[in-house]
């Protein structure tokens, strides 16, 4: 494996950027398998921009890598409380891996209330780098801490490293013409820089970033690179920390091919512009800012030399209008949401069942009901997705397992839709959203061909012999009706939500007709060409665990606890959730137990009992936050065991 | 489907984008198969005509127009035209007439809406679709109640109105809708009346030239629900005195006609409060009488204009063009955004966005 370092700059100043910085050899290097970093501190500390750089350095070294940010719905809570506490959490291997990890080996605390609010996730053991700075006796007395929990015994067993970081951050920044609450404003890098150390991470990127970052403040570039050097070089220099650690990139888990780490929203939006491109349509979304979807929104706003059209709407419900919209003048439409912007868009997505155009509606789940937990994670929209809709409104729904697979879940979707000219619903959730891997990025003649024939003319004969069009005259196959968009003479029709008749399309309210209509739109979507399911199992187990969406990494990785264990257990993880794979009944029935862990109450345990009749078992968890792969691997040995 | 094109600076015509028709039309072209289901005289049917009877005038490919709809009596609209339309949910045409409108700038594209459908349920949207300044045609029929769910009164209702949903007496005070369209920032508002074709057709010339949203308010007869509400503006020797006509450049004048042939009463702005009001017209306040200047860059006057009617007589109505102005076009600027990306960045390489950022190679 070779990463590819790109040169050094040098600047006008001489001194020179993005030079790769080595540790001098003189202290203990040892080596591990895999580490998992949390750097946590006040939603103004900058923990995400940290976490992010360190991401992309872990990342250009070649390791496998997962991620997961966490942060309040807040923007800026009150300073130093518990409510205020932004984390991100890293886990990085020589091997191939599935989660952002259980339990932190580091901590990074940047003050009180960071180390209070996570100190019960990491174990005893684990290394704590804390901010002694920020320990005065009120900012501890605001969380609640009587007593210095650097100083009664409290951390005991931990390997507590105290460092100054906000004094030595200043002191390093002395010669800069900055007050010093902007000085104090680079510790995070300062700490970054330190942990570069720690753990051999290669430097070049952050100080190009930075560089890249504050080009128009070129002052603030170098104070930026002089903290994140001053960290470096204070763990390269002072006693406290006497050992460095190495953890060899990937190599074996990775296929040849070139990489990058990216989220599960950037994936998303680039399978979007992809899909566009595969299509050959334009791109229009339609949306409404929302946490944590406003990214992609974000996102393809930038890419309009794609021929993308963003509208950012009055409303949820303007945003799939201005879609569907689109989707009936010929554009690929798209809406972003949140669960509670699915609620407002129901009607929509219900007409366009009823019309037969084309439409994505990309859900990024977080907790509910109601406004819920913003920036958290949750899958209780599947049902939502099924059948959040009044009549009979059958829609797919494809679910990405992993951030990078976003990418692929939604070209999926996009062809599902222009293929049976259909709204699709894409479940993704936070976790996956903002969480971050290594990413292979695919060669375009990799993707699929998804373009598609809009009508030309007419597709039907009257008995007369009149040659006519008829909007709701279906595709055999698919059962599609033609795409006919204005602007094409002679096919010029009308549609609506009110029912048609079968393939002239004009309004009916006969009872027969609407049985009719009723189950060929439900048939349509039955007859949705989708792959079987896969099942692992390697060892004829009797225990099958399935699931769908983003809890893929943390249930395959306690699957690979309990083979590890000598146990036997089946996997099976479901992208399409409407309609089921046609071989999913038949996995079912080929074990005694099914056990079915969701981040909800139950959802797809509900319609696969439903569906199957199998007596299939729910692990749930709603606490917005992911599985951690033991209290999985812990539920599914109950379950194994009976 | 039509390439994105670019105009040029300063084209500001409506229309231009649009391909033309390459026969003659007549109204019979814009009428469909489908048949008209309102009930028997119902103001609908005039109106139908009448935007039928216009559509030849403009010249236009047809299959390039699109009437869009909501929910409601008038949103069946669609279903008479021999044209692409949607009849879409209650409320939401504006929107999703945003979407195409602003996808495919070779559409003429109309929205037709009721009283209910665009300030009821769907008033955000008619709001953000005036200030956006798409280019879309939005024909109002306002009939003051609701006809499709059988008489409940409506967003324009007068205050007191007894309907089934209110046997004692509505309470909420009505909305003007040209008020709420000028305060909506509208680039293009005007009224007419169901039953006057010519003025109708005259207004639907205006706006169909209109670069940018145009809202026409149709005043509309519900013979089922609300028989007469507009009696008063129709009947000949009523409307003298109720219906004020608005011309681009011409005195803002109504009433019995004096010796000049020009209207007995005017519209002259108070000195001490400049407000409007209504007086009779002599020699000597003559030359105040304001001149109606539908172009003016201030909405404040036609907005003073549209207050002059009382809503429950409904005296002193200003029909005709009350504001239509030149401002930026929401679809073109957004098209023109794509066309500076392009040239700013190039065309979009797939294969160089995918590979962006940092990234690392494995060679096996």
């Amino acid at each position: 494996m070779t990463s590819q370092v790109s040169s050094p700059a040098e600047h006008a100043d001489g001194t020179v950027v993005g030079e790769q910085r080595k540790p001098a050899g003189t202290k203990d290097v040892r080596r591990l398998d895999r580490v998992i970093i949390r750097f946590a501190g006040d939603s103004g500390d900058g923990m995400q921009l940290t976490g992010d750089r360190f991401t992309s350095e872990t990342a250009s070294f070649g390791n496998d890598l997962s991620t997961l940010p966490n942060f309040p719905a807040e923007i800026r809570a009150p300073a130093g409380t518990l409510p205020g506490v932004s984390s991100f959490q890293l886990h990085f291997a020589d091997h191939d891996i599935l989660t952002p990890g259980d339990a932190p080996n580091v901590l990074v605390a940047m003050n009180p209330a960071a180390l209070k609010a996570n100190i019960a996730d990491v174990p005893r053991g684990a290394e704590i780098i804390v901010n002694t700075d920020e320990f005065t006796k009120r900012a501890m007395q605001k969380v609640g801490y009587a007593t210095s929990p650097l100083e009664d015994g409290s951390l005991d067993g931990y390997s507590v490293h105290p460092v100054p970081l906000t004094t030595l951050t200043v002191e390093a920044l002395k010669e800069f013409d900055l007050t010093r609450k902007e000085a104090e404003r680079s510790k995070n890098m300062f700490a970054l820089g330190l942990l570069s150390w720690m753990y051999h991470r290669p430097t070049e990127g952050t100080e190009k970033f930075l560089t890249t970052k504050f080009a128009k403040k070129p002052d603030i570039a170098a104070a930026n690179i002089a903290a994140f050097r001053a960290g470096w070089n204070f763990g390269e220099t002072t006693e406290d920390f006497a050992v460095s650690y190495e953890i060899a990139p990937a190599t074996a888990a990775f296929p040849t091919g070139t990489y990058r780490n990216i989220s599960g929203n950037l994936a998303l939006s680039y399978g979007l512009i992809a899909a566009s491109t595969q299509a050959d349509l334009p791109l229009y979304l339609g949306s409404y800012p929302i946490t944590p979807a406003s990214d992609i929104l974000h996102e393809l706003s930038r890419h309009k030399n794609f021929g993308v059209r963003t509208f950012q709407a009055e409303d949820e419900i303007a945003g799939i209008g201005a879609a569907l919209g689109a989707a009936f003048g010929g554009s690929l439409a798209v809406t972003t949401t949140s669960g509670p912007g699915v609620a407002l868009k129901s009607e929509t997505i219900g007409l366009a069942v009823s019309l037969e155009l084309p439409l994505l509606v990309i859900d990024i789940q977080r907790g509910g009901p109601s406004t819920g937990l913003p920036t958290k994670t949750e899958q209780a929209d599947l049902l939502q997705a099924m059948f959040g809709r009044n009549g009979e409104a059958p829609v797919p729904i494809v679910a990405p397992q992993t951030p990078a697979d976003c990418f692929d879940a939604a070209i999926e979707a996009a062809r599902i839709a222009l293929t049976y000219r259909t709204p699709v619903l894409l479940l993704s959730d936070g976790y996956l959203a903002n969480g971050s891997e290594p990413w292979r990025i695919p060669e375009t003649d990799e993707l699929p061909d998804l373009r598609v024939q809009f009508a030309q003319g007419p597709n039907h004969t009257l008995d007369d012999g009149t040659e006519v069009f008829w909007p709701y005259k279906r595709d055999p196959g698919t059962l599609a009706r033609p795409w006919a968009i204005p602007g094409t003479p002679g096919l010029e029709h009308r549609i609506g939500g009110i029912e048609k008749q079968d393939g002239t399309g004009n309004i009916s309210y006969d009872p027969a007709n609407h049985d009719f209509m009723v189950r060929t739109r439900q048939a349509k979507i039955d007859g949705i060409d989708v792959p079987d399911v896969e099942v692992d199992d390697p060892h004829g187990a009797t225990t099958l665990v399935l699931g769908w969406g983003s809890t893929y990494g943390p249930i395959t990785a306690a699957v690979r606890r309990l083979r590890a264990a000598g146990e036997a257990i089946a996997q099976a993880h479901l992208r399409h959730l409407n309609p089921f794979p046609a071989n999913l009944g038949t996995v079912l029935k080929a074990y005694d137990r099914v056990v079915i862990p969701e981040m909800n109450l139950g959802q797809l345990a509900t319609l696969v009992r439903a569906k199957y009749l199998v007596d299939a078992h729910s692990y749930n968890q709603v606490n917005g936050m992911p599985f951690k792969a033991e209290q999985l691997a812990t539920a599914l040995k109950e379950a194994i065991d009976g | 489907m039509a390439e994105t094109t670019t105009e040029g600076p300063g084209t500001i015509e409506a229309l231009t984008l649009v391909p033309k028709a390459e026969a003659r039309q007549s109204m019979k072209d814009f009428k469909s198969d489908q048949e008209v289901r309102w009930c028997p005289g119902c103001g609908d049917y005039a109106i139908l005509a009448a935007v039928q009877g216009f559509m030849p005038e403009l010249g236009l490919a047809k299959e390039n127009i699109v009437f869009v709809s909501g929910i409601g009596c008038s949103s069946r609209f669609p279903y008479y035209m021999n044209t692409y339309g949607m009849h879409s949910i209650h409320g939401r045409a504006p929107a999703i007439a945003t979407g195409l409108a602003s996808s495919r700038r070779d559409l003429s594209v109309w929205v037709v809406t009721g009283d209910g459908d665009a300030l009821s349920i769907g008033g955000n949207h008619l709001i953000h679709a005036l200030r956006r300044n798409v280019n879309l045609k939005i024909l109002l029929f306002n009939n003051r109640i609701y006809g499709l769910t059988k008489g409940q009164y409506s967003p324009t209702s007068e205050v007191g109105k007894i309907t089934k949903s209110t046997p004692m007496g509505s309470l909420d005070a009505p909305f003007n809708p040209v008020s709420l369209a000028i305060g909506a920032e509208a680039s293009f508002v005007a009224r007419t009346v169901d039953s006057d074709r010519k003025h109708l057709t005259e207004v639907l010339r205006q706006a169909a030239a209109h670069p940018g949203t145009a809202l026409v308010e149709i005043y509309q007869n519900c013979n089922i629900f609300n028989d007469g509400a507009f009696e008063v503006l129709k009947d000949r020797q009523q409307a003298e005195e109720a219906v004020i006509r608005l011309e681009h450049g011409k005195q803002i004048r109504f009433g019995a006609p004096l010796d000049s042939g020009l209207g007995s009463k005017g519209v002259v702005r108070d000195a001490l409060t400049g407000d409007l009001k209504v007086v009779t017209v002599t020699p000597e306040n003559e030359p105040q009488i304001l001149v109606h200047d539908a172009h003016s860059a201030s909405p404040t006057t036609a907005f003073a204009l549209s207050r002059l009617a009382d809503p429950d007589t409904l005296h002193h109505t200003p029909i005709g063009v009350l504001r239509s102005v030149d401002r930026p076009v929401y679809d073109t600027q957004m098209a023109d955004q794509l066309d500076t990306a392009i040239e700013q960045n190039g065309k979009g390489d797939l294969s160089a966005l995918l590979a962006g950022g940092d990234t690392w190679t494995v060679v096996g």
